[in-house]
């Protein structure tokens, strides 16, 4: 019995075991639903064995979707716990531990993949590849992003989630304060996925720089995959940092070691120190692919080539080296001197130099564009003004004498997300929403589709600004309640309703894509936006293959001057197409990765050594694997090129 | 094809420099040596065994992405001096 019981939830309340009994009949569910409509074979040979980077895309998409919905449903019980004053919604325990997986979900399960989704489905057909570089590793990127995320997404039932922050500062986290496994899955599950982020990383700069369309020079790249270069650069080299730092909290936590305790030549706020060291750099890793969502969207929608294109990748260079400049902005109060903090304060303000330029290009692009308002240039036209409020605030938390009074207040918490949420959240929206009909042959439904975004941006101002007020006026952030004569209610509660607008806002989105599966019409053409990028040029839905002819690039715009201009981009017969073989191994290595860091959250060392083994086994076998891929012929070409032009 | 061309005179120089380069690094602890010496010795042979290992045993350089791959190391080798004088900058020196 005792052997089990280390896997109960040290803390659990009704709304615990309610979840359970959810979680248990969705499974449940799922499971007889699959075997009733026999679609297992379909499950396995179309998604799970896949190595197809649209596919991936768009898995990493839905991931994302329904982690957005996690995260939310924590944000919504923070919200209605602080809406009035002496609360007794949550208790203490309860709202630390959902502060603590909203952010982790929120960051690592829901802005990551989505990011990755996009860039997966729409980094290789604007450069004219058949895939990416490394497809199999791409795919076991996935799955192990995927099992990192249902291992953190397990913990609320089985042992108790991690309660020391997302940012899971030591000595916080350490054994001595968090006693239960909480704080083992922060470190275990953010590491699965960390690995698969990782390869991701290299894989796609591998992409960009190796196969690109003849004629597309690096200056000839369209911006969302500059963005996209820039950013897996910025991956390559913050997240070996993070890879040490968990590995180093794992061994603190599990074997005792001293990296981060107070005593026994241990340094409490290194962990603080290095997270931050990968930290900041991750949040320009979230937000430089939402840019060149808005550079795609912005020239489509102006009807004009985007401004400044040239001092947009060299702002990207730039950010792209000082993100790993001023990390020791998050903890200006740690106790540092005024020469340190003065030249962190510096280079903090200066990276607002170059994302200025970049909010400057915009602007005048839109300027002498004839501009069409879509769903996702609503979203994009929304982002600059709110976006511009998170800058500012955070110059103001940049000035490290200043930051002394906002630290660790609502005011931070306001700033960070009117950053993020019109920097990447409306970024992926309007991405989602853009590339929607590439990616499923139909168009999402426009009025729905404004709506929400209107939705959400107001009540994004209505949640967030709010905290601007209260926390200057003292109130802390992560405190689960406060008496009503620190007269914080009234901001709370006008917080409270926008983020149930928010959710609302959500809802919409759901509803608006179960609209359109229904009622859009589905005899659209390829190029439905009248976009001006290569992954426009192929049909939609994308065949396997991509691009029956490889294109030729020879201008920045070559589709649009194809359209305009007459250019001939696809020259040439077709020619069979070598494309590589699908594979189970990167799912069936991600789930014995699965239990492996389920042994290791439970310190469980007998199946952590065997899944070990089995992990290097998977690895073995595919050194020793012969496998070419295999080519599609020139009729079947024919025939699905045929097929998809007579669908229009 | 004459000897000279088969000779692999690049691997063998590097395989000599290991060679001695890691006996120089042994020393540290044969040689009764203060810590700061020691850390010294071990660093610095440290990073020019990794030099040699990339540039004659993973061929950095001989290839036409020859611009990459040094952009890539020189840009790696920039952000981890930053990371660890940044670190000693907030944590030692600049500490009170
Ligand atoms: C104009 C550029 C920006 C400046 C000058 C800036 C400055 C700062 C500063 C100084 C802090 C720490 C404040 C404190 O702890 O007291 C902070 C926190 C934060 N910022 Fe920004 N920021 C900028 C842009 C961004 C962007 C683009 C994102 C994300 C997309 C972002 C995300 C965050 C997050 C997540 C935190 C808080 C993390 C935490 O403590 O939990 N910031 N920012
Ligand atoms: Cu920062």
């Amino acid at each position: 019995m005792e052997f089990f019981e280390r896997f109960a939830v040290p803390h659990p309340s009704p709304a615990i075991y309610a979840s359970m009994v959810a979680i248990g009949l969705t499974v449940i569910a799922i499971l007889a639903g699959l075997t009733y409509f026999k679609k297992w074979g379909y499950l396995w040979r179309e998604w799970l064995t896949t190595v197809d980077h649209k596919r991936i895309g768009i898995m990493y998409l839905i991931s994302a979707l329904l982690m957005l919905f996690r995260g939310g449903a924590d944000a919504i019980m923070m919200r209605a716990q602080l809406a009035v004053p002496e609360n007794q919604l949550l208790d203490a325990q309860h709202y630390n531990e959902i502060f603590t997986t909203h952010g982790v979900v929120m960051i690592i399960f829901m802005a990551m993949p989505f990011i990755m989704g996009l860039m997966n489905f729409v980094v290789p057909l604007q450069i004219g590849a058949r895939d990416v570089a490394f497809p199999r590793l791409n795919a076991l990127s996935f799955w192990l992003f995927f099992m990192g995320a249902m291992l953190f997404n397990i913990s609320f039932v089985v042992g108790g989630s991690p309660d020391a922050g997302w940012t899971s500062y030591f000595p916080l986290a350490g054994t001595e304060f968090s006693e239960s496994v909480g704080s083992n899955y922060f470190m275990i599950a953010i590491q699965i996925a960390g690995l698969g982020t990782l390869m991701t990383g290299i894989n796609f700069i591998t992409t960009i720089l190796k196969m690109r369309a003849p004629g597309m020079t690096l200056m000839k790249m369209p911006m969302f995959t500059w963005s996209a270069l820039i950013t897996n650069a910025i991956i390559v080299f913050a997240f070996p940092v993070l890879t040490v730092l968990l590995a180093m909290g794992t061994m603190d936590r599990l074997f005792a070691t001293n990296f981060f305790t107070t005593d026994n030549g241990g340094m409490d706020m290194l962990w603080a120190n290095l997270f931050w060291v990968w930290g900041h750099p991750e949040v320009y890793i979230l937000v430089l692919p939402a840019f060149g969502v808005y550079s795609e969207v912005i020239s489509t929608f102006a009807r004009r080539n985007l401004y400044g294109y040239k001092s947009m990748v060299a702002s990207m260079v730039i950010i792209s080296l000082l993100s790993f400049l001023v990390w020791a902005h998050h903890f200006f109060t740690m106790g540092q001197g005024a020469l340190a903090n003065s030249i962190f304060s510096i280079t903090t303000m200066a990276i607002a130099v170059p994302t200025g330029v970049k909010i400057f290009n915009w602007l005048l692009t839109l300027w002498k564009g004839k501009i069409v308002i879509t769903t996702p240039m609503l979203y994009s036209i929304l982002f600059i003004p709110l976006f511009t409020i998170g800058g500012v605030t955070g110059v103001m938390l940049g000035m490290s004498a200043a930051d002394y009074q906002y630290h660790n207040t609502m005011f931070l918490v306001a700033h960070f997300h009117m950053v993020i949420i019109p920097g990447v959240v409306f970024a992926m929206l309007a991405g989602l929403t853009y590339w929607w009909p590439k990616m499923f042959g139909f168009m999402l439904n426009e009025k729905i589709g404004k709506s929400a975004a209107w939705t959400i941006a107001i009540s994004t101002l209505v949640a967030f600004m709010p905290m601007f007020f209260s926390g200057l006026d003292g109130q802390a952030r992560r405190m689960y309640t406060y008496s009503e004569s620190t007269g914080f209610g009234i901001w709370n509660m006008i917080s409270f309703i926008g983020a149930a607008g928010l959710a609302i806002g959500f809802a919409l989105i759901v509803y608006n894509v179960y609209y359109s599966v229904r009622y859009s019409p589905r005899n659209i053409s390829a190029d439905p936006w009248d976009a001006r990028t290569l992954e426009w040029a192929t049909h939609s839905p994308v065949p396997e293959y991509n691009f029956a002819n490889v294109p030729q690039i020879d201008s920045i715009e070559t589709f649009w001057d194809s359209k305009k201009k007459g250019h001939i981009m696809f020259k040439g017969d077709y020619e069979k197409i070598h494309m590589p073989n699908n594979s189970g191994m990167p799912f069936i290595m991600s789930c014995i990765f699965f239990a492996w860091g389920f042994s290791f959250v439970f310190a469980m060392w007998i199946p952590l050594i065997i899944t070990t083994i089995g992990i290097l086994v998977c690895m073995a076998l595919r050194s020793f694997e012969k496998d070419h891929g295999h080519y599609i012929s020139v009729e079947e070409i024919e025939e699905t090129e045929t097929k998809l032009r007579g669908a229009k | 094809m004459n000897l000279k061309e088969l000779f692999p005179r690049n691997q063998v120089i590097g395989f000599v420099f290991s060679l001695i380069l890691t006996a120089a690094a042994l020393t540290v602890y044969f040689l009764d040596l203060s810590f700061q010496a020691g850390m010294t010795v071990l660093l610095v042979t440290a990073f020019i065994q990794a030099a040699v290992q990339l540039v004659l045993f993973m061929h950095a350089g001989e290839t036409e992405d020859k611009g990459a791959i040094y952009t890539n190391i020189y840009y790696g080798v920039i952000i981890a001096l930053v990371t660890i004088f940044g670190t000693l900058l907030c944590m030692t020196w600049g500490y009170i």
